[in-house]
């Protein structure tokens, strides 16, 4: 599967200003290549923290659906958080994380789901019951469909393929909190 | 009364509703305070950076909060404040009880906590060590109502002469 594909079907799907929060690099990237909603969220820094920043947000606003998106070698610096989210067990969060088992835009270097990590168990042991791996594209639209209309939280692992993000974002970080906290003070 | 009472009064002023902690046991009397309050939303998650980031989502949506930790702990976070939270100007409010100094046994506290004022300073980072308890909601109180006015960081340093001496 390939990442900006998925990413678009992802945001194809959100029609109730479900929030979206882009890990760094690539992830957010193709997020903000797939429209830029206000309602996106694009980590520019501070790698690993997609899934606490998503969890903030889902805590402050439990009527809003919030979507994490998250790579591998990312979620691996901050597993931590994944029992965190399971402790807090927030209905209206969904961790998507896209694994093509390298950190990509440092030069390919493997990382450790190359090898013997396998992140949707580690969400099972970490608490999140609710953790699947997509088999393909039509199997990762009906998580989506199922996360968006039933109680969270979810964790959608998705195997992508090497290729490079659809686009680059705007490096501005006070202009997208601005427009984020902005789409975020109407209602869901 | 106890040094922790201001800091509940002082958060409850500014509608500081989220409190996200990495244990300590200097700030266990507070926790165990927020624990107890239901006007408290708190969570404990397992690194002070996810504890920060937390508070900087919700923030971002409307609820305030504030994360608790020890000096060692904020030692983990620079990049976390210099790439999240002092760029996006999201004005994340911390509350760190000062290990390694006036009495401390642990070596690696005492090198850990040179590091603390050097890094708030080199981020320009509003910070204040608070020593005596009447000076404590004050202090809570006026970083508190600055972050929030002005899009900005904050801690408050809690030092030992306040924690350790008068308790």
């Amino acid at each position: 599967m390939n990442r900006f594909d998925l990413t678009r079907r992802l945001v194809a799907k959100l029609k109730s200003g479900e929030a979206v929060i882009g890990g760094i690099g690539n992830t957010n990237f193709d997020l903000w290549a797939a429209g830029q909603r206000p309602e996106n969220f694009y980590m520019l820094g501070s790698m690993g923290l997609a899934v606490p920043i998503g969890l903030g947000v889902a805590l402050a606003q439990p009527a809003r659906k919030v979507f994490v998106l998250e790579g591998d070698g990312s979620l691996l610096m901050q597993l931590g958080s994944l029992g965190t989210v399971a402790g807090t067990a927030p209905k209206n969060l969904t961790i998507i994380a896209f694994d093509n088992g390298m950190y990509h835009i440092t030069g390919k270097q493997k990382s450790l789901t190359a090898d013997t990590v396998d992140l949707v168990a580690m969400a099972k042991g970490a608490g999140v019951g609710q953790s699947e791996w997509a088999r393909d594209e039509a199997q990762f639209e009906q998580l989506v469909q199922r996360a968006l209309g039933g109680a969270g939280p979810w964790f959608i692992g998705a195997r992508i393929d090497a290729a490079k993000p659809a686009g680059v974002t705007e490096r501005d970080p006070a202009r997208i909190r601005q427009r984020f906290m902005a789409a975020l003070a109407a209602k869901a | 009364m106890s040094w922790h009472h201001s800091v509940v009064k002082a958060l409850k002023a500014n509608d500081v509703r989220l409190v996200t902690y990495i244990p300590d046991n200097v700030l266990s009397p507070l926790i165990d305070a927020v624990h107890a309050d239901s006007w408290f939303r708190v969570v404990c998650p397992a690194r002070e950076e996810e504890a920060v980031g937390i508070v900087a989502g919700a923030c971002m949506a409307g609820l305030r909060g504030i994360t608790l930790m020890q000096t060692s702990g904020f030692a983990t976070l620079p990049n976390v404040l210099a790439s999240l939270i002092v760029p996006y100007q999201i004005p994340a409010l911390m509350l760190i009880s000062e290990r390694g100094t006036l009495g401390d046994h642990q070596l690696g506290q005492a090198i850990v906590c040179r590091t603390m004022r050097p890094v708030l300073q080199a981020l320009g980072i509003e910070h204040f060590a608070v020593e005596r308890d009447e000076d404590l909601e004050f202090v809570v109180d006026g970083m508190a109502r600055q972050a929030y006015a002005t899009q900005a960081p904050a801690a408050v340093i809690l030092s030992p002469l306040l924690t350790k001496k008068s308790a």
